[in-house]
C-alpha cells in the first residue's frame, strides 16, 4: 500500500538527549498549537526519563540503545516518517527553543515558494536572540559558505526548526549528515535540485539546563563541517540516489 | 635536506593527502576520521617543501640530520592515531555490546509474546510467581 492511499499525515519529529524537564513541555506545546501533527520523540540513549516523560505526554517514541548524535537522531525519524507514510515532516528542538505556534509559518512559507523544505531562521527580522560568540562565528561561517553555494540567501543555516515534504523525507531518511546536520541538509537538499527556503520565526532560549556543546567542541564541529562541505562540492551525487549503492556497504577495492 | 629525499618526501606526503581526500569523496572514510590523517599528512608535505621551518624544529630539540625530524614527526602523529584508532574501537565494543543486549532482550519479548498467543505459560516463570504479579 502506497503512503498516497491514506489521507495525507505530518509528523512533529522531537530529538531528545536527557531533556526530561523539557520534553512533556514541547510535546504538549505541538499537540495544543499543532493538532494535525503526530508527535514522535526520539529518544537518543538519555539516561533519565525521557522516553517515559514523552510517553505520558502523549507522543510515540523511538529509543535508541546508545547515543548516535543529532544526525543519527533525525535520520531515525526521517526513517519513520517515510516508511509510515506521512507527507510532511518537522523537526522541533526538545529544548523549548522552537514555538510549535510558528509551524503554520513555515507551512505558509513552503507553499508559497513552493520549495521541498522550509526552515525557521532567527536573523531574517529583528529577535532578541543571543549566543555565545564561537556559535554566532559558526553561524555567521556556514551562511558565507551557504550562500555562495546555494547562491540564495541563508542568514541561519544551523536552526534544527524545519519542515520538509515528502521528497525531503525520502531524500533524508536514505542519508543524512552525522554532525551540524542543518548546514549539511541544506546542501544536500541542492546538490539533489530540491528546494529550500527560510522562513522569519521567532525562537525562545533554552527552557531548563544547559546545551551540550562547548566553545572548544563548537570549533572542532566547525572545521569538521567546513571540510564535508569542501569534499562534498568534488562529489558529483554527494549522497545515493535509489538504486545506487547503499551509504553503508561492504568493503570493495581499497 | 638533499634534493633527492626532499621530493620523495614531498610527492610521499602529497600521495598521502590525494588518497585521503579521495577516499572521503567517495564516502568510504567518515570525516571524524580523515580530520587527523589530513592534518597530520598536510604538515608532513608543509615540512618537506619548507625545509627552513624543518632544520629550525631539528637544531631546536637537538637533531643533527633535518630530515631525521621528519621522520620523529611522522612516527608521533603514528603513535596519536593508533591512540585514536584505540579509542574509537573501545567506543565500538561498547556500543556492540549494548546492541547485543538489546537484541538478547526483544528476542526474549518476542518469544513470551508468541507464546503468550499460544496460551503457554511463561516459560522459567513458575506459576506462583505469576499468580502474585496477577493480584
Amino acid at each position: 500500500m502506497g503512503f498516497l492511499d491514506r489521507h495525507p499525515r505530518s509528523l512533529a519529529i522531537v530529538p531528545a538527549y536527557n531533556e526530561e524537564g523539557n520534553v512533556r513541555y514541547v510535546v504538549e506545546a505541538i499537540h495544543a498549537q499543532a493538532p494535525d501533527f503526530d508527535v514522535l520523540v526520539i529518544d537518543d540513549g538519555s539516561t533519565d526519563e525521557t522516553a517515559t516523560c514523552a510517553r505520558e505526554a502523549g507522543a510515540q517514541v523511538l529509543v535508541h540503545p546508545f547515543n548516535l548524535g543529532i544526525g543519527g537522531a533525525m535520520q531515525s525519524g526521517y526513517r519513520f516518517a517515510c516508511e509510515e507514510g506521512y507527507h510532511e515532516a518537522v523537526q522541533v528542538d526538545a529544548d523549548g527553543q522552537h514555538d510549535p505556534a510558528e509551524i503554520p509559518k513555515l507551512r505558509a512559507g513552503m507553499r508559497e515558494h513552493e520549495v521541498d523544505m522550509a526552515w525557521g531562521s532567527r536573523f531574517l527580522e529583528q529577535t532578541d536572540y543571543k549566543a555565545p560568540f564561537t556559535r554566532r562565528l559558526g553561524i555567521w561561517l556556514f551562511s558565507v559558505v551557504l550562500s555562495a553555494i546555494s547562491r540564495q540567501r541563508v542568514t541561519d543555516p544551523t536552526s534544527g526548526f524545519r519542515l520538509c515534504n515528502r521528497r525531503a523525507i525520502e531524500l533524508f531518511a536514505r542519508d543524512y549528515p552525522h554532525d551540524y546536520p542543518e548546514v549539511e541538509g541544506i546542501l544536500m537538499l541542492h546538490a539533489h535540485r530540491l528546494r529550500a527556503r527560510e522562513v522569519p520565526v521567532q525562537m525562545h532560549p533554552r527552557r531548563d539546563g544547559r546545551s551540550s556543546i562547548t566553545s572548544g567542541e563548537s570549533i572542532y564541529y566547525m572545521v569538521k563541517v567546513l571540510l564535508a562541505i569542501f569534499v562534498g562540492l568534488f562529489r558529483r551525487r554527494p549522497v545515493v540516489d535509489p538504486g545506487f549503492e547503499a551509504p553503508v556497504a561492504a568493503e570493495r577495492g581499497i | 635536506m638533499q634534493a633527492k629525499l626532499q621530493i620523495l618526501a614531498i610527492v610521499a606526503s602529497s600521495g598521502l593527502v590525494l588518497i585521503v581526500f579521495e577516499l572521503l569523496r567517495r564516502r568510504r572514510l567518515i570525516e571524524r576520521y580523515a580530520l587527523l590523517w589530513l592534518g597530520s599528512s598536510l604538515l608532513l608535505l608543509g615540512l618537506s617543501i619548507w625545509t627552513g621551518l624543518l632544520e629550525v624544529i631539528s637544531k631546536a630539540i637537538g637533531i643533527v640530520y633535518p630530515p631525521n625530524a621528519l621522520f620523529m614527526i611522522a612516527f608521533a602523529f603514528v603513535l596519536v592515531l593508533l591512540m585514536h584508532f584505540s579509542l574509537a574501537i573501545s567506543r565500538l565494543s561498547g556500543e556492540t555490546k549494548v546492541l547485543a543486549q538489546k537484541v538478547a532482550r526483544l528476542d526474549k519479548d518476542m518469544r513470551d509474546l508468541s507464546a503468550a498467543e499460544d496460551g503457554e505459560p511463561l516459560p522459567g516463570v513458575s506459576a506462583e510467581v505469576e499468580e502474585t504479579v496477577s493480584n
